[in-house]
């Protein structure tokens, strides 16, 4: 490798010596083609004319009057696709594209990195299989369904927890086998060295856009910006272009049934190990075998956790807490009933956080919620929830 | 006190090659039978055995280990277990034993501990499935220091002047990923595996083993051919014990008839169940 592979302590390459060769070859794209003026103009391209940037920041005047302060979201849910997931998709697809890779392999849990990879798989004509645990297959079967309508398979991973960890462990066992031809589109800011810098790069213009959007509206700079982390790429994506500024950054995890149940902080609640081919806090038993996660949302139901946010928690730069599933369900019928916007389970995480948050900030100060994702895909969980008839 | 590292050139020096390194996960199914699997691989000629700490996560592994790993850990195996079943097996044979695990559980004991009381149980070598060269500096000087090989991989992948790096700080011996891919049992031999194997022997004095898919005794003669100084066998090993799951005397019995075909090159005793274990039936 020729760049760094850490963060701090975090990150590296731990992964069998077969993808060794690979990621060297993903590490050269990155650095040649990646900022190379003509990729940099097609992704664009793409990004506005056909994922529909930039996304709105939108002030929600009904929560604001309600919390207290003035409330924007970023409206990563209004992006094609219905996520985030979408901007790392396309950069990635397209990397795969000029790296003359044949086939595009990801995993998904809450389905959305597996529909954003199948459209971008159909829309730069390369052939996509997404792993995807059997639990979260039944769990989100909506995206099932479009991910096979964009011409995608969907492959099982009946293995260990039957959930996004398995997905990406069945997903790099795939790219081990068929490493010459196939690019391995990962879905976050996690795996080895160097996925957590490309992905934080193909998610910056959350960040970006917010920053602009933020300064031709109020003048200024936000006062704090909440985002849900389950990998962290639409955390790391909003705040990297923060981290110099004098703005409160912070990241919500999957608290799971709460104090001493079953979870899925990772920051909060683990320590550091390694996990998918980097040295990251993670869920795990005293002997390091890795402990099984849980969240109602699928997308933040992972044990590990992206290296940067690693490094940010342990400089404290970004304050990393967690909400449960009962209070992320309560702030998704919150946002939606008030607002008339229906958030992704995962981004409602950091709703819920941001409900709390709002007491300590004054009538004028200003707070962005990372809305990273739109809820229809979890309809079913909510109404279940609500318990609203159909 | 021998050193593993002595201990692992001993055999290769002593033994007729190839050498058979048999690989079975320490717990599977349970600790009993897999001191008694150890002790028949011993009599039924194998030359390394290669113990497996069963991780959560085994990405480097096809499904037929992944399963073993599952039952070894359903059943409680853990790392203070795997020591103690070594301490056990090492007071009364000297085969050289070599584990191989992922870098996590190392990590979570602590590097410089772990290779400690490795070396105190008598492990004699480590190779860690996810850690390539780029991570392996704080394992390596671990092993030395407490006097194990820390074995180093090669793969179809790597390129020539990376083979040299790699193998300059490699210790024991050479393994040699001989397929693309995971663990499992493969037929036939790759071609490509065969020339790896050449180039590999020229950068290095060290043995080479190749391992991923070795099986039949038509494999080991064409590695021993090509002139592999030892065959790696895991996933053929463990399918045995997974069929024969619930039969513990059937279980080992099988693992000696594989070891004893894939040593005398004879095809035809593979898994016929006609041949007995050498030294009666093991004691638990
Ligand atoms: C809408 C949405 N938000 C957030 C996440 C969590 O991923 P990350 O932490 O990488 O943003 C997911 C993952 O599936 C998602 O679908």
């Amino acid at each position: 490798m020729i760049l760094g592979t850490r963060f701090g302590e975090y990150g590296g390459c731990f992964v069998p010596e077969t993808l060794i060769p690979a990621l060297e070859e993903l590490e050269e794209a990155y650095r040649t083609i990646v900022p190379d003026p003509s990729f940099q103009k097609e992704l664009s391209g793409y990004l506005t004319e056909f994922a529909g940037r930039e996304t709105p920041l939108t002030l929600c005047r009904n929560i604001s009057q309600d919390l207290g302060c003035r409330v924007y979201l970023k409206r990563e849910d209004l992006l094609h696709s219905g996520a985030h997931k979408l901007n790392n998709a396309l950069g990635q697809a397209l990397l795969a594209k000029y790296m003359g890779k044949k086939r595009l392999i990801a995993e998904t849990g809450a389905g959305q990195h597996g529909v954003a990879t199948a459209i971008a798989g159909a829309v730069t004509g390369l052939p996509v299989d997404v792993y995807m645990g059997d639990v979260d297959i039944e769990r989100q079967a909506p995206n099932v369904a479009r991910m096979k309508l964009f011409g995608a398979r969907v492959i099982p991973a009946s293995s260990g927890t039957r959930t996004l960890k398995d997905a990406v462990n069945e997903a790099l066992r795939d790219w081990t086998g068929n490493v010459r031809d196939t690019h391995y589109l990962i879905g976050s800011v996690v795996g080895p060295h160097p996925f957590p810098s490309l992905v934080r790069d193909f998610q910056r213009v959350i960040g970006t856009e917010t920053r602009v959007q933020v300064l031709e509206r109020e003048g200024r700079l936000p006062d704090a910006i909440v985002a849900c982390v389950g990998g962290g790429s639409n955390a790391i994506g909003m705040f990297h272009p923060f981290l110099d500024d004098d703005v409160a950054l912070y990241g919500v995890e999957a608290g799971g049934e709460g104090e001493g149940g079953r979870t899925g902080a990772t920051l909060c609640k683990g320590s550091p190990g390694t996990l998918h081919g980097a040295y990251s806090y993670l869920l795990q038993d005293n002997y390091g075998q890795v402990a099984e996660s849980h969240s109602v949302s699928a997308g933040l139901d992972y044990p590990g956790v992206g290296p940067e946010h690693s490094m940010l928690r342990d400089s404290s730069r970004v304050t990393y807490s967690s909400v449960t599933d009962r209070e992320a369900l309560d702030a998704c019928l919150y946002l939606s009933r008030r607002e008339g916007i229906l958030p992704a389970l995962e981004s409602s995480h950091a709703v819920a956080y941001a409900r709390n948050l709002a007491m300590s900030l004054d009538r004028d100060q200003v707070m962005v919620i990372s809305l990273s994702g739109r809820g229809d895909k979890d309809l079913a969980t909510v109404m279940e929830y609500a318990g609203v008839q159909v | 006190m021998t050193s593993g590292e002595e201990r692992i050139a001993c055999a290769f020096g002593a033994g007729k090659k190839p050498l058979v390194i048999a690989f079975t996960v320490a717990g599977d199914p349970d600790v009993p039978t897999s001191l008694a699997i150890m002790r028949e691989m011993t009599a039924a000629g194998a030359d390394i055995i290669e113990l497996g700490l069963p991780w959560s996560d085994p990405v480097a592994d096809g499904p037929v280990i992944q399963r073993a790993d599952l039952r070894a850990l359903s059943g409680g195996m853990n790392t203070d277990r795997l020591f103690d079943l070594v301490r056990r097996f090492r007071s009364e044979q000297e085969i050289p034993v070599i584990l191989l695990t992922y870098a996590n559980p190392v990590l979570r004991r602590g590097v410089d501990r772990f290779y400690l009381e490795a070396a105190d149980a008598g492990i004699d070598g480590v190779v860690i499935a996810d850690v390539p060269f780029e991570e392996t500096a704080p394992f390596s000087a671990a092993a030395r220091s407490s006097g194990i090989a820390q074995i180093a991989m090669v793969s179809p992948m790597t390129p020539p002047e990376r083979i040299s790096r790699i193998v300059s700080a490699g210790r024991g011996f050479i393994y040699l990923v001989a397929a693309l891919g995971v663990t499992g049992v493969r037929q036939g031999t790759d071609p490509a595996a065969i020339d790896l194997l050449a180039a590999v022997k020229a950068r290095t004095t060290l043995p080479v083993a190749p391992g991923f898919g070795i099986s039949s005794p038509e494999q080991v003669r064409e590695w021993e051919a090509a002139g592999a100084d030892a065959v790696i066998v895991g996933s053929a090993i463990v399918q045995v014990i997974e069929t024969r799951h619930g039969d513990p005397e059937g279980v080992v019995c099988g693992v000696g008839e594989l070891i004893r075909a894939l040593k005398h090159g004879c095809p035809d005793n593979a898994g016929t169940g006609l041949q007995g274990p050498s030294h009666g039936t093991p004691a638990w």
